[in-house]
């Protein structure tokens, strides 16, 4: 199967490329961009004239929600999300029910999204077995059946003895451990960023000191023991500075943010809008100002969608009683055209926070369109304006705090090997 | 995003009564002015009014307080309403049943009014979202965040005895931080325009940033209690006496608990108040409760009238 993207503006941030060109895919890799191979000739032309042809996106956090959780979502309608949003890579958290912690899980996984076929699904393991923080879990034979770290999600992080030993363990054989940087005594039973919001309202706080506490201890051990560490999900300033100061100082850590935290603050609580209860907590706009600023300076490596479906009546509760998390898997792209638009980057910079600079935290060689590479493109058009609406959301949860809000960039196509998984 | 008021209709009309704050000034003097007319109803030998006769009242306590319960069954039934109690605490919730299913069963039997208590912040407004239009829903006290007819009975009782809000310091003195009290009084004493208001409390029991509520801090309960024109004492729960917040009831009574020493540092014609169940020898000695500057059994007869007049406004809406 040959395929050609003709009048795309083509947009490679890895290679920094942009310019109108034709893309030619040939057996599902690229095979040139700009001037046709000898002798190509096309089965499928698709007209790209307005649209943006970029690399397929790529997220570090997206829930599929399976095993256990099928009546919040499944494969099959998150996949659909996922293509929906221009997203043909993503990685999953562990916090399945039951965790990811056994290598059968995780084949059962893989087999399961390869037989769907529609995004590369890259599984982040348990860290420990049930997430339960004492026992490590079996991060090689994991690691062979296809995870590509090993993550604490949500749940607490290990006792300092045990977490060390997980680094330790891991750098023996090269693994990234993922964190969440929170102490658990410091959050305890809070729901929302300590300061003038939560106060109003009475809910019970989670302190910045919770993140900082967490994320020096993390640096220090990973220093330490010299494993590679991901920070997954910075909500905070002075988060933000303790991982600029470590890595000007040569540590091997790498982190990434929310996306609502580019767009939210605590304020958006409102009324107690239980949409808007995530982990971690909206901070103060200060926060979510020093987080946009240290994405677009690199300090901050990828935003992802960090997609958590949610079934309504889990959301339809108090707003401590709520489970925390937001779908949007859909909604990455705009979003994050909307922080490159603020923030005034260009396009390629702003794509290169969902593509390549993603790519590079999970170690895999998606995310750019360079000729070899496959054909993971996703073609979108930046200035159609669209309403996020529940029904419209391919994603089994509709819980967001963007509904009934009017977005700018979407998604017309998605190819995944060169084969169209979404559109046309 | 901004902000809505959901408690007051277009027509500028108390639709709701979920939490003092963003009440318009004029709504809650006109509140004070509709219970002044109900405090007589209480001292004739036919306490009742027909105000609310033929409407429904669900007292739907997901959280047990009898006593609280008890002051909205009278208000009502001084209204002529029917009331029905309803502890949940202790029936559909346990049964699995989500808070509005609760309320969507009940709204079904024609409810026109729902006073609610629940233990999470936020769950009245969560369900003012779901009523019917007409039905009213008035926030008996949730989570930590607003007892609004408590703050309005005290604002009622201050304005009793001191007239004037416009040259008044007010102490709020104890638990701030889990005080639902504390933060409905906040909100309807800065309504009304008390220039000078403050929180005494150590530093584990005052929330963050609560000075941008407009609330001057104290630490020190004797710099605090200078020049003040009322002292508002808050209950301290048992819980929180020992632990990570405090050390001892014991430490904390010699600390913050209001004696007739520490009172005499306040004007001489200060009140004291408090919400009430009291602990005796904690936040308050006997000799200042009982003497002759507090007006706590006065604020439990004025709570009926506000009640009364909460009532009465939203029912006839």
């Amino acid at each position: 199967m040959k395929t050609e993207i003709r009048g795309a503006r083509v947009i490679d941030p890895a290679s920094k490329r942009d310019e109108k060109a034709s893309i030619f895919i040939d057996g599902g890799r690229i095979a040139a961009i700009g001037k046709a191979p000898a002798s190509f000739r096309a089965d499928e032309t698709i007209d790209a004239n307005g649209l943006v042809a970029c690399p397929g996106l790529v997220d570090l956090s997206a829930r599929l929600r399976e095993p256990g959780f099928e009546y919040k979502a499944t494969l099959e309608s998150e996949m659909r999300a996922a293509a929906a949003g221009g997203v043909t890579t993503l990685a999953c958290p562990p916090d399945t029910d039951p965790p990811l912690d056994e290598p059968g899980l995780v084949e059962m996984l893989k087999r399961r999204a390869a037989s769907l076929g529609s995004v590369r699904v890259h599984p982040l393991g348990a860290l420990t077995v049930g997430l339960k923080g004492a026992r490590l879990a079996e991060m090689a034979e994991l690691t062979e059946a296809g995870c590509v770290g090993f993550f604490q999600a949500n749940a607490p992080l290990p006792a300092l003895g045990t977490l060390l030993q997980a680094m330790n363990y891991a750098a023996t054989f090269g693994y990234t451990v993922w964190l969440r940087p929170q102490d658990v005594s410091l959050a305890a039973g809070g729901v929302a960023h300590e300061g003038e919001v939560a106060t109003r309202l009475g809910l019970a706080a989670i302190p910045v000191v919770a993140e900082t506490v967490a994320l020096r201890t993390i640096i220090e051990l990973a220093a330490v023991t010299g494993a590679r560490v991901h920070v997954a999900r910075l909500s905070s300033g002075a988060g933000v500075a303790l991982v600029a100061d470590a890595k000007s100082k040569g540590a091997t850590i790498t982190c990434d943010v929310g996306i609502h935290h580019l767009h939210l603050c605590d304020r958006d609580i409102g009324d107690f809008d239980a949409q808007c209860n995530l982990a971690p907590p909206l901070r103060d706009p200060s926060d979510r100002d020093r987080l946009r600023r240290a994405l677009a300076e690199g300090v901050i490596d990828a935003v992802c969608s960090d997609h958590t479906p949610i079934d309504e009546d889990a959301k339809q509760v108090p707003f401590a009683e709520a489970e925390p998390g937001a779908t949007a898997l859909e909604l990455l792209l705009p979003l994050t055209l909307q922080w490159g638009r603020e923030m005034k980057l260009d396009l390629g910079q702003t794509l290169g926070a969902i593509t390549h600079r993603a790519a590079r935290i999970l170690g895999v060689p998606s995310g750019t369109l360079a000729a070899g590479a496959d054909a993971d493109i996703c073609l979108f058009d930046p200035a159609r304006a669209w309403v996020v609406q529940a029904q419209a959301l391919a994603s089994q949860g509709k819980n967001t705090p963007f509904l009934g809000l009017e977005l700018t960039g979407r998604v017309v196509r998605t190819l995944l090997n060169g084969r169209t998984v979404h559109g046309a | 995003m901004t902000r809505s008021n959901p408690q007051v209709g277009a027509d500028g009309r108390l639709k709701h009564l979920l939490t003092t704050e963003g009440l318009p000034a004029e709504l809650v003097r006109h509140i004070l002015d509709t219970a002044d007319q109900f405090v007589s109803v209480g001292e004739r030998d036919v306490k009742k009014v027909p105000l609310l006769r033929g409407k429904t009242i669900f007292n739907v306590f997901f959280e047990n307080s009898t006593r609280t319960r008890t002051t909205f069954e009278i208000a009502a039934k001084r209204l002529s309403a029917d009331v029905i109690n309803l502890n949940v605490g202790a029936s559909s919730t346990n049964k699995g049943e989500t808070l509005l299913d609760t309320v969507w069963n009940l709204q079904a039997m024609d409810a026109d009014m729902f006073v609610v208590r629940h233990s999470e912040s936020g769950a009245p407004h969560l369900i003012a979202r779901h009523v019917k239009p007409g039905v009213a829903v008035i926030n008996a006290g949730d989570g930590r965040h607003a007892h609004p007819t408590q703050g309005l009975l005290d604002v009622y009782t201050i304005r009793h005895y001191k007239k004037d809000f416009s040259n008044l310091t007010v102490a709020i003195v104890g638990d701030v931080l889990h005080s639902r009290v504390a933060r409905s009084q906040i909100h309807a004493l800065k309504t009304l325009g008390v220039p000078e208001l403050r929180v005494i409390g150590p530093r584990t029991l005052i929330p963050a940033a609560v000075d941008r509520l407009g609330v001057r801090v104290f630490n020190d309960m004797a710099e605090g209690l200078k020049g003040c024109d009322v002292v508002i004492m808050l209950r301290l729960q048992n819980e929180r006496m020992n632990g990570a917040l405090l050390p001892s009831a014991g430490e904390f009574y010699k600390c913050y608990g209001l004696t007739a020493e520490k009172l005499a540092l306040a004007k001489s014609d200060a009140i004291v108040m408090h919400p009430g169940p009291m602990n005796r020898g904690v936040e308050i000695d006997s000799p200042v409760a009982d003497g002759p500057q507090s007006v706590i059994m006065p604020q439990v007869t004025f709570g009926i009238a506000v009640r009364m007049a909460v009532m009465s406004m939203l029912g006839s809406a």
